[in-house]
């Protein structure tokens, strides 16, 4: 009967669009986000919280990079390779991104078989996607370590503005930290996937909760930003 | 009426299930474009021209990859207004510290500019 009584709420209130959905949805004196589990509505909210960090950081390196007096360094040439003789601009830069948007294509694959139930597959593509995050992880110490080699410090380098330094190492850091503990997080939900935990609605070890497959999306929404944040510093930082 | 409840129930319970052929177009045009804006730096395109497409491709990417990849769009208007109308903080934060650079580089190149 409360379920009834549920659905039948639920069939007059959806009816208004637009901005009048928002209204009804806000003010209807229960949950705002209908349709949408806590754990969705919890990961996005995060997500916006860690979008202010970025941004947060992305506008100190604006401001740094438009008060300073001395030329900024030439992103192009800082992290250009010489490979087979022929020297490449930002190609490292360049391969790291395809990296991390095919990962982020296998994330979307994962997802779209963890909603057809399909165990191993999803595991399996959840497994690919850590595997081209954590080469991502890695090309990045190389970066990290060819840079510190040619004297690059968060308080100097060799081709100009000091900042170039801190701003470079604060950014990529916290992205690379955010992409490790992606890897971390994808291995853990991926183990559930191949050990059934969604299929048997295997109580969680912390939280004792039944999972269901939905986690796998929540887990690419955080992968899916990661990408994002990376389309950020790719323009911002390397490109401008 | 009871119908289209049922529907969006069962849609729910199913979660966001998409058509694979709409993911493989986007990863494909993530690719086209991320090779794209990687062409800017190639060719050493400078001025209005390099920062316009910068920001084009940039812009392009980042709405596919929250549209479709993670689903924004068949989210409720709901979440989509919670999560994208904060961001105009963002950008009111950006005007605010580009005055502020601005303002930074004058007073140094008029005050504290070296040999003078």
């Amino acid at each position: 009967m409360a379920e009834h009584t549920f659905s039948n709420f639920e069939t007059t209130h959806t009816h208004s669009s637009g901005l009048r959905s928002i209204a009804t949805d806000f003010s209807s004196d229960r949950s705002a986000f209908k349709n949408v589990s806590w754990g969705k509505a919890m990961m996005w909210i995060f997500l916006l919280s860690d979008t202010f960090v970025f941004s947060s950081f992305l506008i100190a390196y604006m401001t740094a990079r438009m008060s300073t007096t001395v030329p900024w360094p030439n992103a192009s040439e800082v992290f250009a390779l010489t490979i087979g003789g022929a020297t490449l601009p930002l190609i490292l830069i360049a391969i790291m991104t395809f990296v991390l948007i095919s990962s982020s294509g296998t994330m979307a694959m994962a997802v779209n078989c963890a909603y057809r139930r399909d165990r191993r597959k999803t595991a399996a593509l959840m497994l690919l996607t850590a595997l081209l995050g954590a080469t991502f992880v890695g090309m990045q110490a190389f970066e990290w370590t060819k840079l510190i080699h040619e004297g690059v410090r968060p308080w100097t380098n060799p081709w100009g503005a000091a900042q170039f330094g801190s701003t470079f190492f604060m950014i990529t850091g916290f992205h690379g930290t955010h992409v490790t503990f992606g890897v971390i997080f994808l291995l853990i939900i991926a183990r559930k996937v191949w050990r059934g935990d969604f299929d048997h609605e295997r109580k969680g070890f912390f939280t004792s909760r039944k999972g269901n497959y939905e986690a796998v999306e929540i887990m690419g929404l955080y992968w899916h930003f990661v990408d994002l944040v990376w389309v950020f510093i790719f323009a911002f930082f390397y490109l401008w | 009426m009871a119908q289209a409840a049922a529907h969006s129930s069962t849609h729910h319970a199913h979660g966001q299930q998409h058509p694979i052929k709409l993911y493989l177009v986007v990863w494909v045009w993530l690719f086209i474009l991320s090779t794209c804006s990687y062409l800017v730096d190639y060719f050493q395109l400078e001025g209005f021209l390099r920062y316009s497409l910068i920001l084009l491709f940039m812009l392009l990417k980042a709405g596919l990859i929250v549209a479709v990849f993670m689903h924004m769009a068949w989210e409720r208007l709901s979440l989509v207004y919670a999560i994208l109308v904060p961001m105009s903080a963002v950008l009111v934060f950006v005007a605010i510290m580009m005055l502020e650079a601005d303002y930074t580089l004058f007073s140094r190149l008029s005050f504290f500019a070296p040999g003078q």
